[in-house]
């Protein structure tokens, strides 16, 4: 990795962290003041974001540019800078988090306007962009921990921003501990770089990893993994995600779909140099990615929550982005394509969904919407696009990117390049199914709506982000892989792209996938689209629905078996620590104040016991001091 | 009379008050039991004076007549108060330093 | 500057403050306050001048003053300070005025006198300043034992309804340490006098004489349990949860801000230099005690349902934290575990006057009376939050700093104890958002719902939310009938009697905060002066004071 030091415009880009942290501290700190003008802030903030990231990718000319800030902790042979990346991968994540946070921001002037707590809203999101920066430009793996965990505190107030609601307090709680549990392994992962190699710097790690013995990068890819599944809603860690969709619709689409939940796939991405080191490891982000892929899209099938469909949708796509990286360097650029696109696509979803809510009163259960395609011309439109460039209609946005990936998977070559491969179709044609039953039960058939329910647009603050991010949606692909081509942007990270032996030819799997997409969206209209949805669930469904509808049972087995052990044993230490260990110290006490009354009976107040006392010590004196002499 | 029949008085004298200590009741009695005990040492004192040719033994059982006459003071006090709120002179019956 | 008596001063200030103090009439009460606040405001100044006019890259101890005290017994009234001893004394300087003001408007139990309160307050201080600044063994040990007394007082005079039972179980505690520790001190004397000709407790000749490995090992424990009772490490921890939680709210910052941090002052202060064949022998029982109470106290901390009990439990699981650093011989994790001392002092201090501010409120320490605080008071649940994500030392906050530097410090050479060490991450985080789930989020509920407001299902609520974890809520398959959500205008159903922070908690809360924040990013300054004294000490004990070797040496590359 060669860097160059910084100059001219790209020596401010610490300001891209700055300004949405000001603009938090201002917000949160500035009080009832900024009521009247706060979202304008929180959003200007971003914007001037955008537009700063935009000028330093346009200056960035291919390098790898290191801002160095100041020291931050230096201590014995430890010294950690705190300092800044720009490089090609940084500046497409810049521009992703800031690109899509604006326009999220726009929205949410409009959705959250009736919120009388949308000031806190706006710090929040600000806080977040901030924390998401960091993690993103950080040039060292501390720097990046401390993003990560930032993202997740952002996180945390956003889900539970309606807190009065006990479900999503819970909710929260349960994404910042399940994120902790991720954290971990990425904290390890980075005291075991320090005990290796002494620095915990990208340049330093990655410049010197050839020279870790073969086991110990292993482990260091497996910790990073784990934290990386943590922030991505990933096999075992998925959990937390959809229950994510506790907070606010903008949060939801901004955090956990376009960004935050993609920060697992930047660390891998980040970290090839160890990976490249480490086939075992790389195989274990395979499995993982195609175990998601595939729990994603059969849940998403069978949930009946707008937001739920879409979070599965996601967790099931940042599947495909870790089949991809996990893939190496044939899947880098294929991930990290479709990471932008599914930003562009999912983003613009949430929104749309959040603008069918705004209509339904904030009902969120499918099964009572319906017909709302001519009520909500725009959200219909722009809901429509990002629908289909997702389940990967033909040169929409998905249709480049979610190929790229089934190809880079095929050309493995080996058996197991089949099965991957073959996985990613089937889960194409499970994510048509479930995106077209949502589509089906949402905007047509018969009205099924609630008493009192009178659908209606939404404002323009709202519709301009979502026509945006719909053209994003169908252009994306590609502008990406056609016009400016990412492969050749990301050469500088992961080196030229080499003309790769395609074991199937593209062709085919483009036709195969397609056919398979078709399948799966002609399935959906057979048992939505054909006949009337019925309001209240069928109750009477085949196990594997169930099992779909509770999510293959991961929470009741995270209940299971950490939950209610965990609860067990706090009970059982808190009885053992007050009767056991100070039950001790108490024992001991009491011991000591019976024994002392004990033997105060001896003094029974009668003069001749103690007369008696008396002579008895004497003659033991006496006694004692003759024998002394006379011995 | 050599020096052993001195002592072998007072060491009778003092047995005679040690067990009298003991086994009376009679806070008097028991209080002259304690001057018998008293005076056998003064008795052993003197003669070791005598026997030495020295007037140190001398000097001590002065002291220690002066400090047995204040404590016949202050116990036949403490006696005589006792005796007045008890009805009774047993020692027996004056228990209640205790525990 | 630099011959001005700083540590002499900060000690003789409060002392005669006390004094003074404890003359004034009994109706003064506001003068009282008034004259402690100015007099600790004046030890916080000169401990900042003091920080001044020490000169990191200097000699080990600086600031010095000596004054020969019982010849006889070679013991001398000797004052100095390290890096280490420095911070400690920034961080007192800092917490005493804090505390005063948070105390401001205590109400005592019984008919005791806030002015008996600020009195021994300040010679706390005194006695404080004191045990840092001691460069004498037996000087120390005055010190240590002679700051009983006043945290004696304070919890069995103004604090809770077990209050006695709190300050004799805390004083009986403290006094077996303080006494085997001085069983150990003469010890030391004894063995100063064979080796050097005449004894001394100088704690610079002592660190220099070489003792016999297995004597070493005797009086490393003599002064390891005194520690070990006062930092407290698990099993000899039970009294601190009954004293933090029964001493009044200044009582408990100052009694864990910094009292406790008189064991891990000591670990690293005399326990390393003067035994370092000791220390090396025995770490591995130090680590193992270290870690069990950063999973047990952590794990206790969770079914805790009083708020300042479950506060002493997580400083426990603190407290192992710092001692794992300390005893992991590496620069790195000592540095982190001495700027653990500072910054857990600034951390759970707030947490624990935040608390205080709740309990001020509702009149009860159960944490199952509170609950939808955040609703509408938005300022005590920030600094609330604040204060619990320092506790789980979260990244931007000060705590995250030194735990990072304790963990990554300790990883090379004790991995094992490491890895235990960093799950307990996973815990922290689990028994702080439980803490602040049940009393912040939620709907309205507990002691402070207003009559109008029963009309809520106060009672269900209550037990479903403080029941409900994890994904209980979460394996909805049936129709999600969406709550009231996006325009939530109209409040929850029941309301809450609470007045948010006001301009006094306010002035308490803003520089804890503020420091919590600024040493979160920028913690170099303070780094700076604890290095020095840590490598010295490093060095003492055999350790490279240059810090971890890397395993693996540069790549051919």
């Amino acid at each position: 990795m060669d860097t160059v030091p910084a100059e001219g415009l790209i020596a401010a880009s610490w300001l891209l962290i700055a300004l949405p942290l000001a603009g938090a501290a201002v917000l949160l700190l500035g009080g009832r003041r900024t009521d009247r003008w706060g979202h304008l802030l929180g959003t200007a903030t971003v914007a001037a974001a955008f537009v700063l990231g935009l000028s330093c990718t346009l200056a960035l000319d291919g390098r790898q540019v290191d801002v160095d800030l100041f020291t931050f902790v230096a201590t014995g042979s430890l010294d950690v800078q705190a300092g800044l990346l720009f490089d090609p991968l940084s500046a497409v994540f810049v521009l992703l988090i800031t690109g899509v946070g604006a326009l999220i921001h726009v929205y949410s002037i409009g959705y959250m306007a009736h919120d009388p707590r949308r000031r806190r809203f706006f710090a929040y999101l600000n806080l977040f962009v901030a924390a998401m920066l960091l993690l993103v430009l950080g040039d060292n793996f501390v720097a990046l921990y401390v993003g990560w965990e930032g993202v997740g505190l952002a996180s945390y107030l956003l889900i539970a921003f309606w807190h009065e609601r006990p479900s999503a307090a819970t909710a929260a709680k349960k994404a910042f501990i399940m994120n902790r549990v991720g954290d971990v392994g990425l904290a390890l992962a980075i005291f075991l770089m320090f005990a290796q190699l002494g620095t915990v710097s990208y340049e330093g790690v990655f410049g010197s990893i050839e020279a870790v013995a073969g086991g110990t990068v292993t482990a260091i890819g497996l910790l990073l993994l784990l934290g990386a599944c943590g922030k991505s809603g990933q096999f075992p860690l998925q959990a937390w995600l959809p229950d994510a969709m506790e907070g606010p619709t903008p949060v939801s689409a901004l955090i956990h779909a376009a960004t935050m939940v993609t920060a697992g796939v930047y660390l891998i991405a980040r970290s090839a140099p160890i990976y490249d080191q480490t086939p075992t490891a790389r195989a274990v982000v395979l499995a993982v990615g195609a175990i998601t892929l595939m729990i994603g899209a059969i849940v998403g099938c069978a949930q009946d929550d707008i937001k739920k469909v879409l979070a599965y949708s996601t967790v099931s796509q940042i599947g495909y982005m870790f089949l991809a990286v996990g893939l190496g360097p044939a899947g880098y650029v294929a991930g990290l394509a479709h990471l932008l696109t599914h930003g562009f696509f999912k983003a613009g979803l949430f929104l749309g969904a959040g603008s069918v809510m705004h209509a339904m009163n904030d009902s969120v259960d499918m099964r009572r919407f319906g017909g709302l395609a001519s009520r909500m011309k725009t959200t219909f439109v722009t809901f429509g696009l990002g629908y289909l460039a997702l389940i990967g209609f033909p040169f929409l946005s998905g249709f480049y990117t979610k190929d790229a990936i089934i190809e880079a998977a095929f050309d493995r070559g080996d058996g197991w390049g089949y099965v991957l491969g073959g996985l990613a179709i089937l889960a194409a044609g499970l994510t048509a199914f479930y995106m077209t039953r949502l589509m089906l039960m949402t905007f047509f058939g018969r009205p099924r709506w609630e008493d009192g329910v009178h659908p209606h647009e939404s404002p323009t603050v709202m519709t301009a982000p979502m026509i945006v991010l719909s053209v994003g949606s169908v252009l994306a692909g590609f502008l990406l892989v056609v016009v400016f081509p990412l492969e050749e942007w990301l050469s500088p990270v992961f080196g030229e792209p080499e003309g790769a032996e395609h074991v199937v030819a593209p062709i085919l799997v483009s036709i195969l996938v397609t056919l398979v997409m078709l399948l799966g969206a002609a399935a959906a209209w057979l048992v939505v689209g054909r006949r009337e949805v019925p309001v209240v669930a069928p109750a009477r469904v085949s196990p594997v629905v169930r099992a779909a509808r509770r999510a293959l049972y991961a929470d009741t087995v995270n209940e299971s078996l950490f939950m209610r052990p965990g609860q067990w044993l706090t009970r059982a230490l808190v009885f053992v620590d007050n009767r056991g260990v100070d039950g001790a110290v108490n024992g001991l006490a009491a011991t000591l104040g019976g024994s002392s009354s004990r033997l105060g009976r001896t003094q029974t107040g009668f003069v001749r016991s103690y007369a008696l006392g008396m002579l008895g010590g004497a003659v033991i004196v006496a006694g004692a001091l003759l024998a002394v002499t006379a011995g | 009379m050599s020096l052993t029949h001195y002592l072998v008085l007072a060491a009778i004298l003092f047995t005679i008050g040690a067990v009298g200590v003991l086994v009376r009741r009679n806070a008097i009695v028991v209080f002259m039991c304690v001057e018998l005990m008293l005076n056998s040492v003064n008795l052993t004192l003197v003669t070791f004076a005598r026997a030495n040719g020295t007037v140190d033994g001398q000097i001590m059982a002065f002291f220690v007549m002066v400090v047995a006459a204040a404590e016949v003071v202050v116990g036949l006090a403490i006696i005589m108060s006792i005796y007045r709120t008890r009805r009774s002179a047993s020692v027996d019956d004056a228990n209640l330093l205790k525990y | 500057m630099t011959d001005f008596p700083f540590l002499l001063a900060m000690i003789a200030v409060p002392a005669v403050g006390a004094a003074v103090v404890a003359a004034l009439p009994r109706g003064r009460e506001l003068l009282a306050k008034q004259v402690t606040l100015g007099i600790t405001l004046v030890v916080f100044l000169l401990a900042v001048l003091a920080t001044i006019a020490f000169d990191a890259g200097g000699d080990r101890f600086q600031l010095t003053t000596s004054v020969s005290w019982i010849p006889d017994f070679g013991v001398d009234f000797a004052l100095g300070v390290d890096g280490i001893a420095l911070v400690m004394l920034l961080l007192v300087g800092v917490l005493v005025p804090v505390v005063v003001v948070a105390s401001w408007r205590d109400t005592p139990p019984g008919n005791r006198s806030m002015t008996t309160f600020c009195a021994w307050l300040l010679l706390l201080e005194a006695m404080m300043v004191g045990v840092f600044a001691a460069t004498d063994v037996f000087l120390f040990y005055v010190f240590f034992e002679a700051m009983l007394v006043p945290m004696y007082f304070l919890i069995g005079s103004f604090g809770g309804p077990r209050r006695q039972y709190a300050a004799v179980k805390f004083f009986l505690y403290s006094l077996v340490g303080g006494l085997i520790m001085l069983a150990a001190v003469i010890g030391l004397y004894v063995v100063s006098s064979s080796e050097l000709g005449e004894g001394t407790f100088a704690f610079d000749a002592l660190r220099q004489i070489e003792i016999d490995p297995g004597v070493q090992k005797l009086l490393f424990l003599g002064f390891f349990i005194a520690f070990a009772i006062k930092a407290p490490l698990v099993p000899f921890h039970t009294w601190l949860p009954d004293s933090g939680a029964e001493a009044p709210i200044g009582g408990s910052v100052l009694l864990v801000g910094v009292l406790d941090k008189v064991g891990t002052f000591g670990f690293i202060r005399y326990c390393l230099p003067l035994f370092p064949d000791a220390s090396r022998d025995l770490a591995p029982l130090v680590l193992v005690l270290a870690v069990a109470g950063i999973l047990y106290a952590a794990l206790l901390a969770m079914g805790q349902s009083d708020m300042k009990r479950l506060v002493s439990y997580t400083s426990i699981a603190h407290f192992g934290f710092i001692a794992l650093g300390i005893f992991a011989f590496t620069t790195e994790a000592a540095t982190g575990a001495v700027l653990y001392m500072v910054n857990h002092g600034i951390a759970t201090g707030l947490l624990f006057l935040v608390v205080g501010m709740l309990i001020a409120r509702g009149g009860s320490r159960q944490i199952g009376d509170y609950g939808g605080m955040a609703t509408q008071a938005p300022l005590l649940a920030g600094v609330f939050l604040v204060a619990g994500l320092a506790s789980l030392a979260l990244p931007g906050t000060n705590s995250f700093v030194s735990e990072f530097l304790v963990l990554i410090g300790s990883f090379p050479t004790v991995p094992v104890y490491a890895i235990l060490a960093t799950v307990g991450i996973i815990l922290a985080a689990l028994y702080v958002l439980l803490m602040y789930q049940r009393t912040m989020h939620g709907p309205a509920r507990g002691v402070l719902l207003t009559d109008d407001g029963t009309a809520a299902p106060g009672g269900s609520t209550a037990t479903a939310g403080s029941t409900t974890t994890g994904g209980a809520t979460a394996s909805g398959g049936g129709p999600a009938t969406g709550g009231s959500t996006a325009t939530l205008t109209a409040p929850a159903p029941g309301r809450l009697r609470v007045r948010d922070l006001g301009r006094r908690e306010l002035a308490v809360a803003a520089p804890m905060v503020a420091l919590i924040i600024a040493l979160g990013f920028y913690p170099q300054p303070l780094i700076d002066l604890i290095e020095p004294a840590v490598a010295a000490t490093m060095e003492d004990v055999g350790a490279d004071p240059g810090g971890v070797e890397p395993a693996t040496t540069e790549g051919t590359d």
